[in-house]
């Protein structure tokens, strides 16, 4: 964010970001704490309101810019990556936030988002990811399980599933992390790692669609089973997991889950945020946590610098002015060879 | 002994070989010469679709015509007077272009075995008798190429490549051009290639001196300085490098910086490759993944407050419908480009047509009313772009405009125009809240019905649109009927408002009425021109307009088509400005279509003008 004015407005709250237009998501719906979280991180990245700006496509999730007191645009399915990008490069100066799901980000939009994450803008997006289509009324989404029922596959779904923060790392992405709706001091911490990162962050954000498919992560947000089947990673510290009882560490390049029992935290695998080598082997840790006993990781997976789009384009274009002058339209269309009729 | 000159009103020369051959770049140095000299003049280009078409076959065949005279000159010419072949294919491939005792300049060694044999020719065209209508004129030019460059130290392939120049100087010394510009440019294109400058420049001068030398040629011609052109200083523009002029216009007129997002596209591709070089301009270009994101980049950016363009071709502007939409829902200024081609689907990627005007009206979802304007002839590109970008800035709309692949690659010369004559293009930016009680009203409109551009950034003005219904003045969502139906009358109304800031539409030529009005739009221009002046040199009495506002039409279009007893529409398609002139100004409108990937010929023209007459 450091082209973002950085000009400190403390007198900012969570309630200043709140619109007045009349909240419409589903009573229970996950998405009502991601908007709480990003409207009480928001104060205090020190950016003043007026220079933010929330792109959404289409899906439940892209109503979030009408509820943020911000500037916004609530655009078409699956291009909010495409008009973001085209607002950051002409001006570096806001503070760009997408928000999109799975259907919007890894379906019609797909190809936007790999492209936006190679050309790494410095924007945020943040994918709600519910492993349905809930608009809709309920079809399966390019999350969804293999065999999952719905209305569209009444005897189950053969696509086989995007894995979105392995498939963003693919095409080079520079802020890979994970959180959860129904964990708001996680999802906090990732939203301002997110918004410190420059560079195209990418954040899946697990979220319940309760209407059509409840409880699809309950498994990593439900005390009976979060600390088994989730693990929270930091950088720098060892993956440890289960109240510390469990870790995970590297044999070659497999993760294999250790009873701390028998083991020492010197053997464990320690997160290193830096190591895209690693971070590959962290987001495949991706199997179904009913069939495994590795843990599903949550964190900030990768984060890497490299030039942004925005930050290139103006360059060139700046020093186009500084080698040649400002242009001048009618030096322009007086170039070339010229004759007079007199 | 020099040979004689004779003076000559107008020429039209097709220079036609291989794609390897270099006919664009000779045809393009013949241009610059004669533009020079004041003709006025018009080209055009024909190139394969395929890039590298087997050599020698007809597929390859690449071709450039230039009309050029001391008369006025509205298009590339339909009938040449002079063919240059450089192979079998070539000639085959455009005979059928050239007049009856016309002068084909053939390089033999273009027409061996292996040649005829690729062309699929059985017998050698140059020894059979079958071209005795014409004065045919056989040179080996390779032969003479190797020869004058034996000891340049250059490859056979090398030195085979430059024989475009001789035929070059040749033809300027036929048509009595001076080889001054020519020599300048290759001087500039091979800076860094002295040897090969050397052979270039020693080709042009040998074919120059052949021309003088030889019995070949009796006679010389030449074409005198125009005097129907207006007093100015010209210079030469291709269409699409005039759209991107004019944009740059646009973009200084109004003071915003310009935005391309675009996606390769044959014929538009150009205007993205010409724009990419004026950073200086605080041009932005942004080669997008696809259309979609194209013309979505430009939507953000013309949200941040940029003059956002897009340009493609048909298959690109179908899969833009979209986003056309969403700006329209959004008010935002954005200009769309369509260089149009054949269609539908691939179509004819390099041919030229006019076949979208019904896409660019009505090929969106929901009532989604746009503004469409075109272009006439590369050198009205200009003034196109900047009147297409006034109106979006000015009435926050999207704007298509229409030129064609005719209009892209043609060439002609242009009067530079003044800049301090253009009028200023004013944004109509909000900085203070514009409601009772300081309340924000994003889509409360002026006089205009437009609705004011609030960039983010500005305090205090934060607020939310989107492609969903909007409420009148609040621009928030809305779901109530009555307000859609209202929103729907509005968007529609504000359209059509714009009647009151084009301009009237003009006669042409021809009474202000009578028996007959031609009534054109786009690339057709220059021939209905030209047909409709000959016929009424000879005693006809025809009028002509030709539009440039298409949608919303200039008010008074209704009032001139009813001032005559027939109204004949000739459009590259199968009919489309004829079924909505039918439809709104309920006249019999006579329909005179073409379909063939080729624009009008003055001869077929003027065949259905006097058709219609009764004649």
């Amino acid at each position: 964010m450091s082209e973002t004015s950085t000009i400190n407005n403390t007198a900012l709250t969570a309630k200043d970001f709140v619109s007045d237009q009349e909240v419409r998501w589903c009573p229970g719906c996950g998405d009502y704490s991601i908007l709480k979280q990003v409207q009480t991180i928001l104060p205090d990245l020190g950016i003043p309101r007026e220079k933010f700006a929330f792109i959404s496509g289409i899906g439940c999730s892209s109503r979030f810019p009408y509820y943020m007191e911000t500037y916004g645009l609530h655009s078409i399915h699956g291009r909010a990556t495409a008009v973001a990008s085209g607002l950051k490069m002409l001006r570096p100066d806001l503070s760009v936030w997408i928000i999109s799901g799975d259907g919007d980000a890894l379906s019609i939009g797909a190809n936007h988002t790999l492209q936006l994450i190679r050309r790494n803008l410095d924007v945020q997006m943040l994918v709600f990811n519910n492993q349905i289509y809930g608009l809709t009324k309920g079809q399966y989404s390019p999350t969804s399980e293999e065999g999952k029922i719905t209305k569209s596959t009444p005897v189950g779904s053969i696509d086989h599933p995007f894995n979105p923060c392995a498939l963003v790392l693919g095409a080079d992405s520079t802020f890979v992390a994970r959180s959860l709706d129904r964990d708001p001091k996680h999802l906090q911490g990732v939203l301002k790692r997110a918004a410190a990162h420059k560079g195209t962050s990418f954040v899946e954000i697990y979220q319940n669609c309760n209407i059509f498919n409840d409880g699809a992560f309950f498994i990593f947000t439900e005390k009976e089973t979060k600390l088994q089947k989730g693990i929270y990673v930091e950088h720098g510290k060892p993956m440890l997991f289960d109240n510390g009882k469990k870790g995970v560490k590297l044999d070659g390049t497999k993760p294999i889950v250790v009873d701390m029992a028998n083991a020492s935290a010197n053997d464990l695998w320690i997160h290193d945020e830096k190591d895209v080598i690693k971070a590959n082997i962290l987001t495949r840790m991706f199997d179904d946590p009913r069939d495994t006993d590795l843990p599903r990781p949550f964190g900030v997976f990768y984060t890497t610098e490299r030039p942004c789009y925005e930050d290139v384009l103006k360059q060139q274009i700046q020093e186009a002015i500084e080698q040649k002058g400002k242009g001048d339209i009618t030096k322009l269309i007086n170039s070339g060879d010229t004759w007079v009729i007199a | 002994m020099a040979k004689p000159i004779v003076l000559k009103d107008e020429v039209t020369i097709r220079f036609a070989g291989d794609s390897g051959d270099g006919m664009q770049l000779t045809g393009t140095e013949f241009t610059n010469a004669s533009a020079l000299l004041g003709n006025d003049l018009s080209t055009f280009p024909d190139y394969p679709a395929e890039i590298r078409a087997p050599q020698g076959t007809v597929a390859g065949v690449s071709g450039f015509q230039i009309h050029f005279g001391s008369t006025e000159v509205d298009t590339p010419g339909d009938i040449c007077n002079v063919l240059v072949a450089m192979n079998a294919a070539a000639l085959k491939a455009n005979l059928r272009y050239l007049e009856v005792g016309g002068i084909i300049i053939a390089n033999t060694d273009g027409f061996d075995e292996k040649n005829l044999r690729l062309a699929k020719i059985e017998k050698n065209p140059l020894e059979d008798g079958s071209l005795d209508k014409y004065n045919v004129i056989k040179i080996d030019v390779t032969k003479i190429t190797r020869a004058t460059l034996q000891d340049s130290g250059l490859s056979t392939k090398e030195t085979d490549r430059s024989k475009n120049m001789f035929v070059l100087g040749l033809l300027m010394w036929l048509y009595n051009r001076p080889l001054d510009s020519a020599i300048r440019n290759l001087e500039a294109k091979f800076s860094k290639k002295p040897e090969i400058l050397q052979a270039n420049l020693r080709l042009l001068r040998a074919g120059y001196d052949y021309g003088e030398t030889t019995e070949l040629f009796t006679t010389r011609y030449d074409v005198k300085q125009a005097p129907t052109m207006d007093k100015g200083k010209y210079r030469n523009i291709m269409g699409n490098q005039a759209l991107a002029y004019g944009f740059i216009a646009a973009s200084q007129l109004s003071d915003l910086p310009l935005y391309l997002g675009s996606y390769p596209i044959t014929p538009a591709s150009d205007i993205l490759h010409e724009l990419s070089k004026y950073k200086s301009f605080n041009v932005h270009t942004f080669q997008a993944e696809d259309e979609i994101a194209a013309i979505c980049a430009a939507i953000g950016a013309s949200f941040g407050g940029a003059l956002a363009i897009t340009t493609s071709s048909g298959p690109g502007i179908a899969l833009k419908g979209e986003a056309i939409g969403l700006a329209t829902m959004l008010e935002l200024p954005i200009v769309v480009v369509n260089v149009q081609r054949g269609g539908p689907s691939t179509g004819l990627p390099t041919k030229t047509e006019q076949a979208d005007l019904l896409q660019a009206m009505y090929g969106r979802n929901g009532e989604c009313p746009t503004v469409v304007i075109c272009t006439r002839q590369p050198n009205d590109c200009f003034d196109v772009a900047i009147e297409a970008s006034r109106i979006a800035i000015e009435h926050m709309v999207p704007v298509m405009l229409l030129s064609d692949g005719y209009i892209a690659n043609g060439a002609e010369p242009w009067l530079i125009p003044d800049m301090s004559k253009y009028p200023k293009i004013k944004p109509n930016f909000l900085t203070e809240p514009n409601g009772e009680n300081g309340k924000l009203l994003p889509y409360k409109r002026d006089e205009k019905l437009v609705r004011p551009w609030i960039l983010p950034g500005t305090k205090g003005l934060e607020h939310r649109i989107g492609g969903i219904e909007k409420q009148h003045e609040t621009g928030n969502v809305s779901y109530d009927p009555e307000n859609h139906e209202f929103m729907v009358k509005m968007r529609q109304a504000k359209v059509d408002k714009i009647a009151d800031y084009i301009p009237l539409q003009e006669i042409e030529q021809g009474p202000e009425n009578g028996d007959l009005l031609v009534v054109g739009w786009g690339s057709t221009f220059g021939c209905i021109r030209t047909a409709v002046r000959e016929l009424n040199t000879q005693g006809n009495n025809i009028a002509q307009i030709h539009l440039r506002y298409l949608n919303p039409f200039p008010k008074n279009l209704g009032d001139i088509l009813k001032n005559y007893k027939k109204v004949l529409v000739p459009e590259i398609n199968n009919g489309q400005l004829v079924k909505i002139l039918r439809d709104k100004y309920l006249v019999d409108a006579i329909p005179f279509n073409k379909i063939q990937g080729l624009p009008f010929n003055t001869v077929e023209m003027k065949a259905k003008i006097l058709e219609v007459l009764g004649k």
